[in-house]
């Protein structure tokens, strides 16, 4: 395995004689990755599509997600809402998820099954059928499940602001879930709409990881996807590209659950499918010293040196088809003002911009980022992840497998430029999280959980 | 932060809330179809563990127990256990907090713990060739920890800001008033996290004497996964633990249940959607009707898109993303219960639908159909629990905590499958008596007439 080559690597990961992935491409365009894993009699299989939020059109905002939604109703051969209960009576799970630039649908089951899982995959993907009592009723399950993870949270509130007003034109300021009044009105056309225009196997990657080998994959593969027709008229994404960034942005929520206040910072960057060779790499590395846990720079200076905040983080998003984001927080501790977070925030980042890291630092934070890739690498699902979200923003199996050497090779001076180019004030916008006190909420709520049921993943 | 990259990164179609689920059912865990090979070993120095070999991935998970918990709180020191749990690589032995964080950074090495009601957990995964400097950083949290003043306040901060913000999640409030409804007067009412007041008054004697108390060889236990074997592993387990006292010193915990006669309350608070938790006790881990509970558990809520719950409250009215059931068997009681969102106007419909649903099930129970699917789920699924390292160690830490020996894995596939229908009927009666259910609403619902009467 590829894997132990890296580990007895470590520090520094070196060539590794093979790749782990195999890649070929069937007839009708469908691009289809295999990573074999034979420790479990268990596959993951995933089909992902080539199309996100960000290519929906103006005013039908979450249109991608909805569709995700739609997909698990019926076909000619699946009867209404069948999709998932038949995975689950051939002992499988099964699920899908929508980001802004891909829309992904999964499995995992025993290997026996793989073939039944990508016939039912295969027909969705050309005979999806929809009634408007279906689409009405799944309506409202969205708008519910905006109210879950966004309205009733107001971190996720002041997140979807920002993101707002981080794009001055490209559509990464759209919410993925979509704005309520638009959720609203999404209709079966829009969704069928979506549907005839995305979903083709010449837009889509199939990624199998676990107990297979490529040529069973290839031969299952050419029997079920390969009946489909490619849709030669499928879009090429063509979204509104960024003007430049000239001027820094502000904003403030005041909201009663807000807890502590709280600072936050975006900046647009880069993404691995957008940067200079080495340069997203660098920012990984850099959002790793900065930002990432109790060893960072944020977290001395701010949580133990200064003692002015609770906890600080931070990260780097770089999995963008057109471009990536580093985002920063901290949480205020006790009644310190959020200018003075803020002024500490931004004299940590000074003084990355102007001096860098040292060596001890990049070496400490490369060891720590090949560990995680490999303690991922553990994961079947993970890496079925990896690769199909890699190749969907147009990464190559080669870029994805060469990451580790491509990590071992970023320099101090390429984090210093990184920092210095990307933490720039204009290109980003800072979010004030404030709670505001108001009368008469009820019962004073002063404890939280005691459930003992905690999130371990 | 992970949140808002999370957010933008991707939106799911199934509910993130069952998460309660598949702990319980790792509660119920079982046989993998794969040649998976557990076994028993004792250390030199008497430390019993369970071990799979796994040498694909120069790596290994293990994970450990110590009884305690967070029932194990002093009166007045509620959120103690979490406090412990937050800082044991606050410095130990000779590193201070920061550089026991970076030692810890340079092996690569990853070390946490969690607190439940009942146990206080530990998981540490290592490279193979980091794994005897990594293990002697694991002995020093678990024998040296320095507890420093400068720490205590930092975390203690921390934790604090971490109360506030749950205070204001409906999801959290709701479980928590849940469990203090529920338990009055018992340990499992008191909220683990503690309060405001609870942290703020905890000293470096209050988390020095837990760890001296708690963490013991007599309550211990512990499974390993991963690229070590048995001789390699005995070491380890002498390097890690066998400084550690013989005997545990806990405050016995009473058997309780959850309070009878129905209880509903409602905790406003100025959100669009509100949240309700319901449940009701359930039957021990031992009990032979518990097998049964499980498989009616995936019917009714536990098994996500082919559940009951689902169709009715989702599928059929569109009146919530996320609805669910468990059945957890807690050292002292056992609950079966679940939870619901639903916007303010329609939480009474939602819960009316829960309560009808319930009610159908205990009168006539599933139909052989609905039994068939879900036996096939679970028995078909099972490997799908074996398939990482780190899910393995899991599982089967799960079971030594419920006393069960490792031919529970060959076995469990055959109990699921000699559930029977006459089985699933007694059961169902026998459960969910829903004049018992206990609900906790949290939002500004508003509620039909049987869900107001409770």
């Amino acid at each position: 395995m590829a894997v132990s080559m890296l580990a007895s690597a470590l520090p520094l990961a070196s060539a590794r004689a093979e790749p782990r992935a195999t890649e070929f491409t069937l007839a009708n365009g469908l691009d289809v990755v295999v990573i074999p894993d034979h420790r479990a009699p268990v596959v993951t299989h995933m089909i992902w599509y080539k199309v996100g939020s960000a290519d929906e059109p103006k005013g039908v905002s979450g249109i991608a997600h909805f569709l995700e939604h739609l997909m698990f109703k019926s076909t000619d051969k699946i009867a209404v809402g069948e999709f998932s209960k038949i995975i689950s009576r051939l002992g499988g799970q099964d699920n899908a998820f929508t980001g802004q630039d891909v829309t992904s649908y999964h499995q995992r089951i025993s290997k026996e099954r793989l073939g039944t899982v990508m016939e039912m995959e295969a027909d969705r993907m050309e005979h999806l059928r929809l009634t408007s009592e279906e689409v009405a009723t799944e309506r409202q399950v969205i708008l519910e499940e905006r109210r879950s993870r966004i309205d009733n949270n107001p971190t996720a509130l002041l997140d979807e602001q920002m993101n707002a007003t981080l794009y001055l034109s490209h559509p990464y300021g759209i919410p993925v879930i979509g704005w309520e009044h638009e959720m609203a009105k999404l209709s079966r056309e829009d969704a069928m709409h979506f549907y005839k225009r995305y979903y083709a196997p010449n837009n889509a990657i199939l990624v199998v990881a676990g107990d297979v080998t490529p040529q069973e994959v290839k031969r299952l593969a050419e029997e079920t996807y390969g009946k489909v027709p490619a849709n030669p008229s499928v879009d090429r994404r063509m979204r509104p590209e960024e003007p430049p960034h000239i001027a820094s942005r502000r904003l403030e929520l005041k909201d009663p659950r807000a807890g502590n206040a709280s600072f936050h910072r975006y900046y647009v960057a880069p993404s691995y499918s957008t940067a200079k060779p080495g340069e997203a790499e660098a920012l990984d590395l850099l959002m790793k010293i900065l930002a990432d846990g109790s060893t960072s720079r944020l977290y001395r200076k701010l949580v133990v040196e200064d003692k002015i905040a609770a906890t600080t983080g931070g990260d780097y998003s770089g999995w963008g088809l057109d471009g990536g984001a580093v985002s920063l927080y901290a949480v205020a501790g006790g009644s310190n003002g959020l200018d003075k977070i803020e002024a500490s925030v931004d004299g940590v980042l000074d003084d990355i911009r102007a001096n860098g890291v040292t060596e001890v630092e990049l070496a400490r934070a490369k060891k720590s980022l090949l560990a995680d890739y490999i303690y991922e690498s553990d994961n079947q699902a993970s890496l079925a992840r990896r690769y199909g979200w890699g190749v969907a923003v147009g990464r190559s199996v080669a870029d994805i497998e060469k990451w580790p050497q491509a990590i071992a090779k970023v320099t101090q001076d390429d984090i210093k430029h990184a920092a210095d180019t990307y933490l720039d004030l204009r290109g980003s916008v800072t979010g004030y999280l404030v709670p505001e006190e108001l009368e008469g909420e009820g019962k004073p709520i002063e404890q939280p959980v005691a459930h003992s049921l905690r999130e371990t993943r | 932060m992970v949140l808002e990259n999370l957010l933008r990164a991707k939106l799911g179609r199934a509910s993130w809330a069952p998460l309660a689920a598949v702990v319980a059912l790792f509660a119920t865990s079982s046989s993998p179809a794969n040649a998976m090979k557990i076994q028993t070993i004792k250390s030199p120095g008497g430390i019993e563990a369970w071990l799979v070999e796994e040498h694909a991935v120069p790596m290994m998970a293990m994970r450990f127990a110590f009884d305690g918990g967070s029932s194990q709180d002093p009166e007045g020191k509620e959120g103690l256990a979490n406090f412990v749990t937050a800082m044991l690589d606050e410095g130990a032995g000779d590193l201070s907090a920061r550089e026991f964080q970076e030692r810890m950074e340079d092996l690569s090495m990853r070390m946490s713990y969690e607190e439940a009601k009942d146990a206080f957990y530990g998981n540490f995964e290592t490279l193979t060739a980091n794994r005897d400097e990594a293990a002697k950083l694991l002995k020093a949290a678990l024998t040296k920890p320095h507890f420093e003043a400068d720490s205590i306040e930092r975390i203690r901060q921390q934790l604090i800001a971490g109360l506030l913000y749950a205070a204001r999640d409906p999801d959290k409030v709701a479980q928590k008033e849940w469990y203090a409804l529920a338990f009055k007067g018992h340990p499992y009412a008191r909220p683990a996290n503690g309060t405001e007041k609870s942290v703020g008054g905890i000293t470096h004697d209050d988390l020095d004497g837990y760890r001296r108390r708690v963490f013991a060889k007599n309550t211990l236990k512990v499974v390993a996964v991963g690229d070590i074997d048995a001789a390699q592993f005995g070491r380890l387990l002498d390097e890690v633990f066998g400084d550690l006292p013989d005997k545990a010193q806990l405050t016995p915990v009473s058997k309780t249940t959850p309070v009878t006669g129905g209880k509903q309350e409602v905790i406003e608070m100025n959100v669009p959607q509100s949240v309700a938790v319901f449940g009701l006790g359930a039957m021990p881990r031992r009990d032979p009707e518990f097998i049964p509970a499980f498989v009616l558990n995936q019917i009714l809520g536990g098994g996500g898109f082919a559940s009951k719950l689902m169709e009715e409250v989702r599928e059929k009215r569109g009146l919530a993303y996320s609805v669910y059931t468990y059945v957890y068997p807690y050292q002292h009681a056992s609950i079966f219960s679940g939870g619901v969102a639903t916007r303010n106007d329609a939480m009474g419909q939602s819960l009316d639908v829960i309560r009808d649903e319930l009610k159908k099930m205990a009168d006539q129970g599933p139909s052989q159909e609905d039994l068939d699917n879900a036996k096939n789920y679970l028995i078909g699924s099972y490997p799908l629990r074996f398939d990482t390292n780190a899910k393995i160690a899991t599982q089967l830490l799960g079971l030594r905590m419920d006393g069960f020996g490792p031919e529970y894995v060959e076995n469990r596939n055959a109990m699921i499958a000699a559930v029977t229908l006459d089985d699933m009927k007694r059961v169902a009666k026998n459960l969910l008596a829903t004049q018992n259910l206990i609900v906790t609403i949290v939002g500004k619902p508003t509620l039909g007439a049987a869900a107001k009467k409770g």
